[in-house]
């Protein structure tokens, strides 16, 4: 048996809020930020040796009595949602380095939160073992739950409360699917919940697509869609920045990452006939999401809202089913990481500055800090999927995809990205040109320190990387999605050949 | 004439514990009044620890079969009750002996004999005075429950259900505070208790007029073969059942439960809690699939209409509470509610998937006990200056001022909900999946549905400890280690089972079957 990488990549942030229970004090930060720093090692270590080919899969038994495993493996989708997580962390614990709770939730409560919430959420992109991921997939709402609670803003405790009730209504659906596919496996002979088990396993129509409903319940609730989206808005709003990147960026991911892994993975003929149903409720998302974006009075609430419509796209992406779609999802997955970390991250440095998040209370900030102001254009860039920006090329894979198979869904589809543009461009003009009004004046009298500015700085490098150099992680990506065409053995779409009739 | 023959070593386990319950009464008569406590403690630990080590000394020589003339069966799942019940019965007695929280008395009354408010209540509160015969009321209560799961035929279950009752409705009435509380517990448990007596011996009579015996295995036969209509069996059932499940707390048997866990002593809601329901649980098992197994297809369905019924209660009344102890009352309902869901499915294992309604139902016992000792012990410990704090709103704030404690009642009350890396997430799994097996998919569904209504009132408890202001005048009391180390031990087993479940689910695993 080879050195469990992937365990020590999932334990160690674990490890690391462990640390953080400790009265350590003053070095409570350093220590937090050197756990995430060591993961992020750990995790170019596995990346560097999954690229050289090497077999990282751990597996070893947990609960035999339900046939559970600790199974840990990647694919190239997995390693992207990975090395997201791993980047993303370090990031929002420098951007949150001053952060102050309520009561007694102080820096390092919140430092070991993220660090248990890093830990879970890399845990559940690397299981291979449906019970292992149901495990961590819950796990992850408890440090959510208290980061929104002990460190938001006034109405916190009912924002952290929706949050949780919201996502135990999916987890407790899905459980119950998690246990008929037991009743199921343990039909078959030896109880297993091994992806690879299961995905061997002969369902009935019926059974699979009952339990298949249970699995989407819980994603549509946690992607999030429409109309089970509000709990979105109402935390982002309340929460501090860092901790709407992390719930924005990498856990709701679980659940698109989930729909192709699990869904697909499990149940490709039940994901086929959910399809129609699926990408009605994504172009809903798209439509919807962007919509109550430019409605927006709340900065934050915005910034929620615009990934509701992403989200959107990333669900069409995938139920769609063409290679290209599902490749631009899963890239999309991580350009969105990235793109709604740099959204969050740069108008949270603006609220803070004002004391406000309503619109109504900016006006022609560029004018006074200009580099703050410049920050904010490039992540609203991105957020639009403006060319250049690594978004861009996800959404242009995902409408192509949806274009080869359905037309006119690619035509809907498309009025996202012009509604994204709308508040988008209405979200800079309304808080940074024009003149400055007096009272906008004394709060924005420094510009971004270097802390910010480093905090910033390379987010963005990664969202103009990936977009004028997808290639490396598109190929990561591939692999995934024709694991997936294969299993929903489907092809895809021919275009017809020029100048044939 | 058959000769008598009587297995003391198989039946050490329970005799050890009768005999220091016994001996507890002569301490009471013999020992000054300044050595009782101590000898009180000794003799419990003592006996427990001795019984504890016959158990397992039985287990690895592997006695077992009918004992006692056949009315005892000792088979795995005895073994494994009574293992569980001495565990979670010393835990919780070693709570009973608590004197440093409450000013170096214990919370049971001066007196219980005086009048609330009198004037002899008063003298006998001066003089400091103590009934230490708690103690050996409480072992008298464990033996009782050892032998209830393990009797092989109704006259035996009979009369452990009485001998474990008794103490128990004494105990309720003893506590310190909230006297009149206490004492109206003590009188509504006693009545009801009675009468769900009357019900179950009604039911003892009407199954022994069908088939002739008292004993599991002829009734099983006499359901094989039957001699008469099934009239009479099912109405002896449904009359046995009564008992059964008002000791289980299952609906419509459940008002006793939230007046008498909030009227009693905490230290007895805690032994209450869990080993009553323990007893209940197996005795039940036994009877439904050892008795009348052959009949299963008359009790699955009624008896599913009534966990459906058990659960809602359970979760939504308990969304009402504003004291402690009564909302976990409810939850206590709710949790007979998810526990009967394996027992309706009576699922059977098979070779590669040894996981069936017995054991996921024993498992979840021992896990809903953990966090139910450990929860009841923490709320010994919340005080304000009339003695326990109970109201929900007191325990404001919590979390800032006592963090530990807070956590790890947080732990018990994400236990209780069900979230995955405690115990209570295995539990849950384990016999929901043990009731889709046996065909119950629908009832998992509500019952998860139902799991998460309850959720609300556990996680609220959590809110109001976490993000609330610290009440005023609220204080955690020092305890002494009587309280710390239960607390402890439960604390680590919700953890350390959430994660590695293994050994003990191999355990309940093992317990397999019941011997016919």
């Amino acid at each position: 048996m080879t050195f469990g990488w992937l365990t020590l990549l999932g334990l160690l942030p674990l490890v690391g809020a462990l640390v953080l229970a400790l009265p350590v004090r003053g070095a409570a930060r350093a220590i937090g930020l050197a756990f995430s720093l060591a993961t992020l090692a750990v995790a170019v270590l596995v990346t560097v040796q999954y690229v050289g080919g090497a077999d990282l899969a751990v597996r070893l038994p947990w609960i035999p009595a339900f046939g559970a495993w600790w199974a840990l493996g990647l694919d190239g989708m997995g390693l992207i949602m990975v090395l997201m997580t791993v980047v993303l962390t370090p990031i929002v614990l420098w951007a949150e380095w001053g952060v102050r709770g309520h009561g007694r939730w102080n820096a390092q409560g919140y430092f070991a939160m993220v660090l248990a919430l890093e830990g879970t959420a890399l845990l559940t992109f690397l299981a291979d073992d449906v019970l292992l991921f149901y495990v961590f997939f819950e796990a992850t709402l408890i440090p959510m739950y208290f980061l929104i609670g002990g460190f938001g803003g006034a109405l916190r405790r009912a924002a952290a409360l929706k949050f949780l009730m919201f996502n135990l209504v999916g987890g407790f659906i899905l459980l119950a699917s998690v246990i008929g596919l037991f009743a199921v496996s343990a039909a078959g002979g030896t109880p297993s919940y091994l992806l690879s088990d299961l995905a061997g396993q002969p369902m009935a129509t019926n059974t699979a697509r009952w339990l298949m409903v249970g699995f989407l319940i819980a994603f549509v609730i946690k992607a999030p869609m429409v109309p089970l989206h509000t709990w979105l808005p109402a935390a982002a709003e309340q929460a501090t920045p860092g901790s709407s990147t992390l719930m924005v960026g990498v856990l709701d991911k679980i659940a698109t990452f989930a729909m192709i892994k699990f869904c697909i993975g499990l149940f490709p003929e039940a994901s086929a006939w959910v399809a129609p149903f699926m990408i009605a409720l994504a172009l809903i998302s798209i439509i919807y999401g962007a919509a109550a974006a430019i409605a927006s009075t709340n900065l934050l609430r915005l910034v929620s809202y615009t990934s509701v419509s992403h989200f959107g796209f990333m669900v069409l992406g995938i139920y769609i089913f063409t290679s290209q779609s599902i490749n631009g999802t899963v890239f999309f997955m991580i350009n969105h990481g990235f793109s709604t970390a740099a959204l969050f991250l740069a108008v949270g440095f603006l609220i803070k500055r004002r004391g406000s998040a309503d619109i109504s209370d900016f006006g022609g900030v560029e004018k006074a800090t200009p580099v703050l102001a410049g920050a904010v254009l490039l992540s609203v860039l991105s957020a639009i999927s403006l060319p250049g920006m690594s978004t861009f090329v996800s959404e242009f894979l995902v409408i192509a995809g949806t274009w080869t198979r359905e037309p006119w869904v690619a035509a809907v589809a498309a009025l996202g990205i012009i509604l994204a543009a709308t508040y988008g461009l209405r979200l800079y003009q309304r808080t940074m040109t024009g003149p400055l009004p007096d009272e906008v004046a004394p709060h924005f009298t420094h510009d971004l320190d270097a802390r910010e500015k480093s905090v910033l700085i390379p987010v963005i490098a990664v969202i103009l990387l990936f977009g004028f150099m997808p290639g490396p992680i598109m190929q990561l990506a591939e692999p995934t999605a024709k694991a997936a065409m294969q299993r929903m053995q489907l092809d895809d779409p021919v275009a017809p050949a020029k100048g044939e009739k | 004439m058959t000769t008598v023959v009587f297995e003391w070593r198989a039946l050490a386990p329970v005799l050890l514990v009768l005999i220091a319950a016994v001996l507890g009464i002569l301490v009471e008569a013999v020992v000054p009044v300044v050595h009782r406590f101590f000898a009180q403690v000794f003799l419990v630990v003592a006996s427990i620890v001795a019984s504890a080590a016959m158990l397992v000394a039985n287990w690895r020589a592997g006695i077992g079969g009918p004992v006692a003339m056949g009315s005892m069966m000792l088979d795995r799942p005895t073994y494994f009750m009574w293992g569980a019940l001495l565990v979670f019965g010393l835990l919780a007695i070693l709570v009973f002996a608590e004197r440093e929280v409450n000013g170096g008395v214990s919370t049971f009354a001066a007196s219980a004999a005086t009048v609330p408010g009198s004037r002899a209540e008063a003298e006998a509160s001066a003089a400091r005075l103590e009934h230490t015969e708690v103690f050996p009321l409480a072992l008298f209560a464990l033996g009782g429950m050892m032998v209830f799961p393990a009797a092989s035929d109704l006259i035996t279950m009979f009369v452990a259900l009485e001998v474990f009752s008794l103490p128990l409705y004494l105990m309720c009435g003893m506590a310190r505070r909230r006297r009149l509380l206490s004492q109206e517990a003590a009188l509504k448990y006693f009545l009801l208790g009675a009468f769900s007596s009357a019900f179950f011996l009604f039911g003892v009579a009407l199954l022994y007029g069908y088939a002739g015996s008292f004993d599991f295995s002829a009734i099983a036969a006499a359901v094989q073969n039957p001699t008469m209509g099934s009239g009479i069996l099912i109405a002896g059932m449904a009359l046995l059942g009564v008992g059964l499940l008002f000791k289980v707390g299952v609906v419509p048997f459940q008002s006793w439960v939230p007046d008498v866990y909030m009227g009693a002593p905490t230290p007895v809601t805690g032994f209450m809690a869990i080993c009553t329901k323990l007893a209940a649980v197996g005795a039940t098992l036994r009877v439904f699939y050892v008795a009348l197994g052959g009949e299963r297809w008359t009790w699955q369905p009624l008896l599913a209409v009534l966990v459906v019924a058990t659960m809602v209660v359970g979760a939504v009344w308990g969304l009402t509470q504003t004291d402690i102890k009564r909302t976990l009352a409810y939850s206590s309902i709710a949790h007979a509610g998810f526990i009967m869901t394996a027992v309706v499915g009576a699922t059977a294992g098979t070779a590669t998937s040894p996981l069936d309604s017995l054991s996921s139902a024993l498992f979840y016992l021992v896990v809903y006990g953990l966090a139910s000792i450990g929860a009841f012990a923490v709320i010994t410990l919340v005080r304000n200056n009339s003695g326990e704090a109970n109201a929900i709103a007191s325990w404001s704030g919590l979390g800032r001022t006592s963090p530990l404690l807070a956590g790890i009642f947080a732990l018990f009350m994400l236990s209780f909900t069900g979230i995955p890396l405690t115990a209570g997430f295995i539990g849950k799994w384990a016999v929901f999946a043990a009731a889709w097996r046996g065909g119950y998919d629908w009832l998992v569904i509500v019952a998860v549905l139902l799991s998460l209504v309850a959720a609300v009132f556990y996680l609220r408890i959590v809110v109001v400890m976490f993000f609330g202001e610290p009440a005023d005048g609220v204080v955690v009391g020092k305890a002494s280690a009587f309280t710390w180390l239960p607390i402890a031990v439960s604390a680590l087993g919700v953890a350390v089972l959430g994660v590695f479940p293994g050994p003990v689910l191999a355990l309940a695993t093992a317990a397999g079957t019941f011997i016919r």
